[in-house]
Order: C-alpha cells, then sequence, then structure tokens
C-alpha cells in the first residue's frame, strides 16, 4: 500500500549509497537553513497589528519593529542590534504561517 | 398472568431503547456511510454470543435542560461476549443518541466493563464515535474521562485493550485510544484530534480538513497513533478478528497454538536477498518464508516503514518479529522506527511473546531534523526495551549490523538469547567505506592513485573485517548458519527457551526515556 507510484533512489547512509524507497514524511521534512541575523520572521503563526518602522529608516537595537498578534497575545517584536530596514514583506491586516520572513536588514556603516 | 405482564413490559422497555437514537437518527448515520453501534457489535461478535448490560442506566444532569430528557442507555452500549469462542468484554458508543457524547453515567458504564474486562482477565475492545465530552455535564464528563484512562493505564500490560475508531474522537477522548494497545481507523470514517480545524483557524489562521488534520490515513501514516488501517468498517472488524486470534487474552495466558504449518511461500528463502549490501528488497519476504504458513500480521505498515513489525506463529504458537526493512530508506533506524519498534517490544513482552529480530541496517539515519527531533531519546527507547524484556529474544543478523544500530537490534550485549548470523553478514563498527576511509586515511592520501588505494582498503576492510567471523570468534554471535537452516534453528531457539527465566532486579518501575 505505501509503495505507490515511488522509484528506487540512491540514499546516502554515511559513506554509502543505497538504492531504496523514500517515505512520504521524509520527502516533507523540514530542510535545515542556517538562520540569518538580518532576516526577521515570524516566530509563530499570526496577524500583524502594527508595524512601527518604514524601509530605509535606520532603527537602534531594542526598539520596536512591529507587533505580532498570536494566541491572543501581542507580541512586540524588537529590533535584534542596531541595522538598516531594507525591505518590509508585511502590511497590518497580514495573516502569517509561522517563519514568514516579515522584515530584512541590512548593516549601517559605522 | 401478571408474570407474562411484566415479561412484555420489559420486553418493550428494550425495544424502545435499543432503537438509540431512534429512526431518524440512524438513518443519519446510515448516510454517512457508517454502521450504527449495535451492527457493529454484532458484526464484530460471534453471533448470537452478545449481551449487554447497564441497557437502562439514565444520566442525572439535571442544568441546561437535561432535565427530563431522555438519552437511551446514556450514548454507550456495553456488555460481552466472544470472537472466534475467546471471551471479551466491548462497548461502542452509539453516536444516534446526542452524537455518543460522553456524560458522566455514560463514562461509567464504561468504567464498568472495564473493570469487568480486568478482573475476569479478557480483552476490552472500546468502539469510539463520540462528538466528545456531554458540555451540559461539564465536569462530570471530564471526570468520566478521567476515570477511563486511569483504568487504561491500569490495565495496560495485564489484558489487551483495543481502540476502533468508527467517527470522530477529539479532545480528551483522543487520550483514551492513546492508552490502549492497538488503535484501528477507516478511512474517511475515522477522526481524531485534540483541537480540530476550526480552533486551528481561529487561533492560529492555519486552514485544514478534518481528513488532512487526523484522518485515517494521517493517524496510520504520519503520526503512528493507529496500528491498523482499513478501507472499510467490515474490513477493520476482520483485521481485529485477525489480532484477537493471535494475542494472549491476559498476560497470565499464552496465545492460543494452533496447528502447525510449513511456510507456503513459493521463492525461496536463498533468493531473497540481494547479495550486494546497496541493493533493496522487501524483509516481509523474509518474515513469509520464515513463518507457520507464510502468515504474518503486520501492525503499523504505514507509518516508518524502515523498520517492520507485527505477529506470526512459530510451530503453531504466537511470535512477534521485528525487522529492518532495506526497502524504506535503507532500513536505516531513526526517531519513529524506534518509537515503533520500542513499543511493539514492549507489547510482546508484557504478553510473553517470544521476539525473532531480523536485521539489515546501515545505521541511523544522518540529518539536523532527525537530531532536533530527538533521535537520541527516540532511539534509546529501542536499547531500553530490548534490554528490559525477558521473554525469548532470538536475533538473526541477515546481511548489514553496523555501528549503533548492531547495538540496538536485539544484539548479544542488550540480553539476546540466540545471535545467529547468515554467512554474508557485515558486522562491524561502521560500514567498509567510511571505516577504510578513516583507518587508511594516510595511505589513501599519500597513493598516487587515491580512489584504487581507497578501492583497496576497502577490499581489504570487508574481507578482515565486514564479516560474521569476527564477531563469531568472540561469541558474540553464537552460529553462522545458511539461510535454508533458518526456519528450523529458530523454531529450536524458541523451543528451548520455554522454560527461560531471567530476573530483574526489584523496583516500581524503570524510567524508560518516554
Amino acid at each position: 500500500m505505501t509503495q505507490e507510484t515511488q522509484e528506487y533512489v540512491d540514499f546516502a547512509v554515511t559513506a554509502r549509497k543505497y538504492k531504496t524507497l523514500l517515505t512520504k514524511k521524509y520527502i516533507n521534512r523540514k530542510v535545515w537553513n542556517e538562520p540569518s541575523p538580518y532576516e526577521i520572521q515570524s516566530f509563530i503563526p499570526g496577524t500583524i497589528i502594527q508595524i512601527s518602522v518604514q524601509e530605509g529608516q535606520i532603527v537602534k537595537e531594542g526598539e520596536p519593529l512591529l507587533i505580532l498578534e498570536a494566541m491572543k497575545m501581542l507580541n512586540r517584536i524588537e529590533m535584534p542590534f542596531t541595522a538598516k530596514i531594507k525591505k518590509i514583506n508585511v502590511k497590518v491586516g497580514d495573516r502569517l504561517p509561522k517563519e514568514t520572513l516579515m522584515i530584512e536588514l541590512e548593516p549601517v556603516d559605522e | 398472568m401478571t408474570l407474562k405482564k411484566n415479561i412484555l413490559a420489559l420486553r418493550q422497555k428494550k425495544a424502545i431503547v435499543e432503537k438509540g437514537g431512534g429512526d431518524k437518527a440512524i438513518e443519519k448515520q446510515v448516510a454517512m456511510g457508517k454502521m450504527t453501534a449495535r451492527d457493529r457489535i454484532l458484526a464484530l461478535l460471534d453471533a448470537g454470543s452478545f449481551h449487554e448490560y447497564d441497557l437502562f442506566v439514565e444520566h442525572e444532569e439535571r442544568n441546561f435542560g437535561m432535565d427530563g430528557k431522555e438519552l437511551p442507555g446514556d450514548g454507550v452500549i456495553t456488555g460481552t461476549g466472544t470472537i472466534n469462542g475467546a471471551p471479551i468484554c466491548i462497548y461502542a458508543q452509539d453516536f444516534t443518541v446526542m452524537g455518543g457524547s460522553l456524560g458522566l453515567k455514560h463514562a461509567r458504564k464504561i468504567t464498568k466493563i472495564m473493570d469487568h474486562a480486568l478482573k475476569m482477565k479478557m480483552p476490552c475492545i472500546g468502539i469510539n464515535d463520540s462528538g466528545g465530552a456531554r458540555i451540559q455535564e461539564g465536569i462530570g464528563a471530564l471526570a468520566g474521562y478521567g476515570e477511563i484512562f486511569y483504568r487504561n493505564t491500569m490495565a495496560s500490560g495485564v489484558i489487551p485493550q483495543i481502540s476502533v475508531i468508527l467517527g470522530p474522537c477529539a479532545g480528551g477522548a483522543v487520550y483514551s485510544p492513546a492508552l490502549t494497545d492497538f488503535v484501528f481507523v477507516v478511512e474517511n470514517i475515522s477522526k481524531m484530534f485534540i483541537t480540530g480545524p476550526n480552533v486551528i483557524e481561529t487561533v492560529l489562521g492555519e486552514k485544514i480538513s478534518q481528513e488532512d488534520l487526523g484522518g485515517a490515513r494521517v493517524h496510520a501514516e504520519i503520526t503512528g497513533n493507529a496500528h491498523f488501517y482499513a478501507l472499510s468498517e467490515m474490513e477493520c472488524l476482520d483485521q481485529i478478528k485477525e489480532l484477537i486470534s493471535l494475542i494472549p487474552h491476559s498476560n497470565q495466558f499464552k496465545a492460543v497454538k494452533v496447528e502447525p504449518k510449513e511456510p507456503s511461500f513459493p521463492k525461496s528463502i536463498e533468493n531473497i536477498i540481494p547479495a550486494d549490501p546497496k541493493q533493496p528488497y522487501d524483509v516481509r519476504e523474509v518474515i513469509y518464508a520464515l513463518a507457520d504458513d507464510s502468515k504474518f500480521l503486520e501492525v503499523q505498515e504505514l507509518w516508518a516503514p524502515n523498520i517492520v513489525i507485527g505477529f506470526g506463529r512459530m510451530n503453531g504458537d504466537t511470535v512477534g518479529f521485528v525487522a529492518n526493512q532495506p526497502m524504506y530508506l535503507a532500513g536505516v533506524l531513526d526517531c519513529d522506527a524506534s518509537d515503533k519498534a520500542a513499543r511493539f517490544i514492549r507489547y510482546c513482552d508484557a504478553f510473553n511473546i517470544p521476539i525473532i529480530t531480523l536485521e539489515d541496517m546501515p545505521g541511523y539515519l544522518p540529518g539536523v531534523d532527525q537530531e532536533h527531533a530527538g533521535v537520541i531519546r527516540h532511539g534509546a527507547k529501542m536499547l531500553y526495551a530490548y534490554s528490559e524484556a525477558t521473554v525469548a529474544k532470538v536475533t538473526v543478523i541477515l546481511r548489514k549490523a553496523y555501528g549503533g544500530g548492531y547495538i540496538a537490534m536485539n544484539s548479544r550485549h542488550l540480553g539476546a538469547d540466540f545471535m545467529f548470523a547468515w554467512p554474508g553478514a557485515e558486522i562491524a563498527v561502521m560500514g567498509p567505506e567510511g571505516a577504510a576511509n578513516i583507518i587508511f586515511r594516510k595511505e589513501i592520501m599519500e597513493a598516487e592513485d587515491e580512489d584504487a588505494m581507497r578501492q583497496q582498503k576497502v577490499q581489504e576492510y570487508i574481507e578482515k573485517f565486514a564479516n560474521p567471523y569476527v564477531a563469531a570468534s568472540k561469541g558474540y554471535i553464537d552460529a553462522v548458519i545458511e539461510p535454508l537452516e533458518t526456519r528450523e534453528l529458530l523454531l529450536h531457539a524458541l523451543e528451548v527457551s520455554k522454560n527461560k527465566d531471567d530476573y530483574r532486579p526489584a523496583k516500581k518501575h524503570g524510567i524508560p526515556p518516554f
């Protein structure tokens, strides 16, 4: 029943490749991406209530970026370090899934 | 004359209650493609064997318009009967009575039949088809669930507990099935979740259908909550009958022995496994070639298919098989596979079912997702389960046994009673390529032709180490055997293990890495 129309693929376990089928769960697994400090992602699904910054603005560490409402809580998302707002990908009222890229940052010249 | 009158009155009273929610509600149930609770019980049990109790139990709720409201049987049918002659206790929630909602009296009917099953040492089968807690009863409904969970836990490992999900089973209700030994689901009919699609959408904005969230296939393939998956209710009932025929009916008895039959699988056991350790095959064929009459009842077939578990018979007695499946993910161990095998091993141990382990595995599944999902603690469950088990434990190494997986798959070091290996078995700390790369790193790097040198060193490693004879020379393997001898040796090993006595230090209970 599990076979469906799958094909045997090369599957590496340590130094050797095995011919085998993959499971749906394996194919759909979350592939790891190294988090970038310059990308502000939603840590929980929710709704954007307020955006306090604009593109191009230099924002100091600790200042508010936006408010993400999730599970009836208003989460204040703060600037992790002083940087410039490169791009804002969301607007007030947007409902976001988890790990949506909300704001992109770029370093400021000292 | 009065007796006759009384008898007629009883019959009338019974007839009314036995109709459950009445014709209209039954029509609706049938329109959903579902059988009624009573029909399900009658179809599962031997003809004429069902006897019902607590038919006239009534709820006592007085609030929210419940006063004077009649709920036949309080929405659940309970009783005893037989399956192929074996006595069992059974209850079935009746969706036609107020959506099968669970109130205190409904729950008390269930706990009463569970207590009976535990006292009389017989399996308890619960058919779930309920909208959940009866909100009008408030805390009474919660008390009812709690009392059921407590009994599920008390009965765990003493009598078999089977949950059949034939309708919705949501919120707290899901935890009774989760505490039982085997959960049966049916395509398009079973729905199980803690919080339903409506709540998920309101709170998180995630839109999902009931089927995609907690349908039969999801629990059979993704979550592992279900053990048996069927396409129809009748197929599901047949699966239950087959399982009941294979398992002991309490931890004090053995499963019913049947007339032994030689395997009938047409392929020779010598022709199933490719010699090249990189090539896949279906390990279930090896089980068919070994088990009586080539019959094997697989458990959790769709979930973590990289390990195969299930019941078969050897010389007429029930045994549990645990086998790596090279056809899926090369047969690696991962979080789900370890979880799946560990629970099955503990089931077999609790019910005195010997375990036959067939090993052919390249190691653990590498990956960030695995490490972060806790492959350390999940993998440890398997070590715990094998070490803890005191039933007869026999292992046959079919082909590969590398590294931590070699230890985990019921090795001598975890207390295996018999360790056999086929002559092509590679028992080593890792695959030859990996080992050669580390041990002969310098030679390979310094060689003019690195690849040729690597090939030569890999070959050297295979000849010297990746074989069954190193382990055999240390007594870790009891015998290197020919594939054709396997069944005979397994039968013998089980025969001489019949009176096995293996003591464990006294303790309240261990602390397995749940």
